[in-house]
């Protein structure tokens, strides 16, 4: 059915008896069901020996065309889709869509929602980075740490659910502000929460950071050049693991994060290592902001007065956040109707996995469980 | 890079080049044959448009448009490309070599909207099936057995 065994048969021939003597290429799959893909990612990998010659992904297992579906709802309901695209940071999605709407109508947003807003990304990206914690050491082959990770997800899982009335897909963030205010136990299960972080992150680093097992296994591993990064358009923890600086949040800042006090976090290794010591550093920032702003949410409206049905004027708009994988981009074309004539998602993991076949290319097929680990790689974001 | 000196430089490589500020960002609408030579000018000239952001295409019923959005790590100001094409048999250059993120993202569009590249290294379908039929992300596309109109 795929073409690819027959471009890499015609071009340097392969055959089952060279790849066994070990003079020739042997073409494997990994996926669409594998543990190490968290999804349906299908790899078709070219090997020599052990060495990975080339990869080729196919996509579009759950390709649900999202884009296409959003040109016939309305500027409201729209937003409910993107929660399903990278589902572990639903509240950037519907937060990137809310501010491309807002953009077009030129609403202001008043005060208590953008530091309600600051609050529930901050809190979706520890999540979303815990759970990539415990994944990618369970891909590395240690299943502890998925426990550790979950320990602490969940808390963050239960304030979600108290608020915004779900566990994964918020749909919290609206045009105008958020559905519905805080509930009443928010900032102390928020504060607990803070508390429970500070008291366990050290086992983090004493379980995974500082073990030479998991060093020796992502030192070295999957290097990525500056100059490599910025051509493949990865964003995120992948580009700043790189050195290029690409936090959205400093670069072009959105609500308050002007206001906010937070480092932006780079390594320069550019491997699989210096890409997990971006994430672990960045749940630290992402604490000190939630620490900032918990005790400061100011009195007042949680929504902006909006009309019932939302037309933006003719125009394109794009705004970009940053999500807990890099930046996404959300393209509205609109024609001055009550849906947008084309929509466009410029999703983070789209670019993060293109580069995954150069990053890959000489490696062992060991090690690519090491570099999907460390991309973050979120199949519904990728395949839309 | 200012707004000024960058249209002056359009102007000069590209005369028939036209100008739209009336969004956030610069667009400039460029004919399809002259997009290979304008964007490697623009990735190695001063300007360093080094950033490949968002790549897309819009189906206007009457004409394609191909959407590119450019940016960079040292000045980080954006603008936007557009070339029109025909849409029965739409054609550009491939930018794969140049940004390597177009190699993915012209794939896309190129099974979704059915634009061919010229000269792209692997123009295959990335997210549809072998046996897929038609062009899903144009305005004419129907599909009866999977509902995408809500």
């Amino acid at each position: 059915m795929y073409t690819e065994t027959q471009i890499i048969k015609s071009g340097a021939p392969a055959s089952i008896a060279g790849a066994l003597d070990g003079t020739g290429e042997l073409v494997i799959n990994v996926g669409p069901q594998h543990p190490a893909t968290h999804g349906v990612l299908h790899l078709v990998i070219t090997l020599n020996g052990e060495t990975i010659r080339k990869i080729e992904p196919h996509l579009g297992y759950i390709h649900r065309s999202i884009e296409k579906m959003c040109e016939s709802l309305s500027y409201r309901q729209f937003i409910y889709v993107t929660s399903r695209m990278d589902y572990l940071s639903s509240h950037i999605n519907n937060h990137a869509c809310a501010l491309t709407v807002e953009k077009g109508l030129q609403l202001e947003i008043p005060p208590r929602a953008q530091v309600i807003r600051v609050l529930m990304d901050e809190l979706t990206r520890v999540a979303s980075h815990e759970l990539w914690w415990g994944a990618m050491a369970m891909d590395l082959g240690a299943f502890t740490p998925f426990f550790y990770a979950f320990r602490e997800r969940e808390t963050i899982t239960d304030i979600m659910e108290e608020t915004c009335g779900a566990r994964l897909t918020m749909n919290y963030i609206c045009p105008g502000g958020v559905n519905y205010d805080i509930h009443p136990n928010f900032q102390r299960r928020v504060k607990d929460f803070i508390q429970l972080f500070k008291s366990k992150i050290h086992e983090y680093d004493e379980l995974v950071t500082g073990n030479i097992i998991f060093q020796n296994r992502m030192k070295g591993v999957g290097t990525l050049s500056r100059e490599d990064a910025i051509s493949f358009g990865c964003t995120g923890p992948v580009a700043r693991g790189s050195g290029v600086s690409s936090d959205i949040r400093k670069l072009f800042p959105y609500e308050i994060y002007d206001k906010l006090n937070f480092e932006e976090i780079t390594e320069t290794a550019g491997d699989s290592f210096a890409r997990y010591m971006v994430r672990i550093r960045e749940m630290h920032q992402s604490i000190s902001i939630i620490e900032q702003l918990i005790d400061n949410i100011p009195e007042g409206d949680f929504q902006a007065k909006t009309k019932a049905v939302l037309k933006l004027p003719k125009g394109e708009f794009y705004s970009r956040v940053e999500t807990a994988r890099g930046e996404l981009g959300v393209y509205i074309v609109s024609e001055g109707g009550t849906t947008p004539y084309r929509i466009k998602f410029r999703s983070p993991g789209f670019s993060n996995l293109s580069a995954l076949d150069h990053m890959a290319r000489g490696s062992k097929l060991g090690d690519l469980v090491a570099m999907m680990g460390t991309l973050d790689l979120v199949i519904p974001d990728i395949d839309r | 890079m200012t707004t000024e000196n960058f249209k002056e430089y359009i102007t000069r490589v590209l005369p028939a080049a036209i100008f739209d500020e009336s969004g956030e960002w610069l667009n400039v609408l460029i004919d399809p044959k002259d997009w290979k030579s304008l964007a490697q000018q623009l990735r190695d000239s001063e300007f360093d448009f080094n950033y490949l952001f968002c790549l897309t295409c819009i189906d206007w019923k009457t004409h394609l448009t191909m959407v590119y959005h450019l940016s960079s790590t040292g000045h980080r100001q954006t603008i936007v490309i557009k070339a029109n094409l025909d849409r029965a048999n739409p054609e550009i250059e491939t930018v794969s070599g140049i940004w390597r993120t177009a190699e993915f993202h012209e794939r896309e569009v190129y099974e979704l909207f059915g634009v061919k590249f010229l000269n792209h290294p692997d123009l295959r379908r990335l997210i549809l099936t072998d046996d897929f039929e038609g062009y899903p992300l144009r305005k004419d596309f129907e599909d009866p057995v999977n509902m995408i109109k809500l």
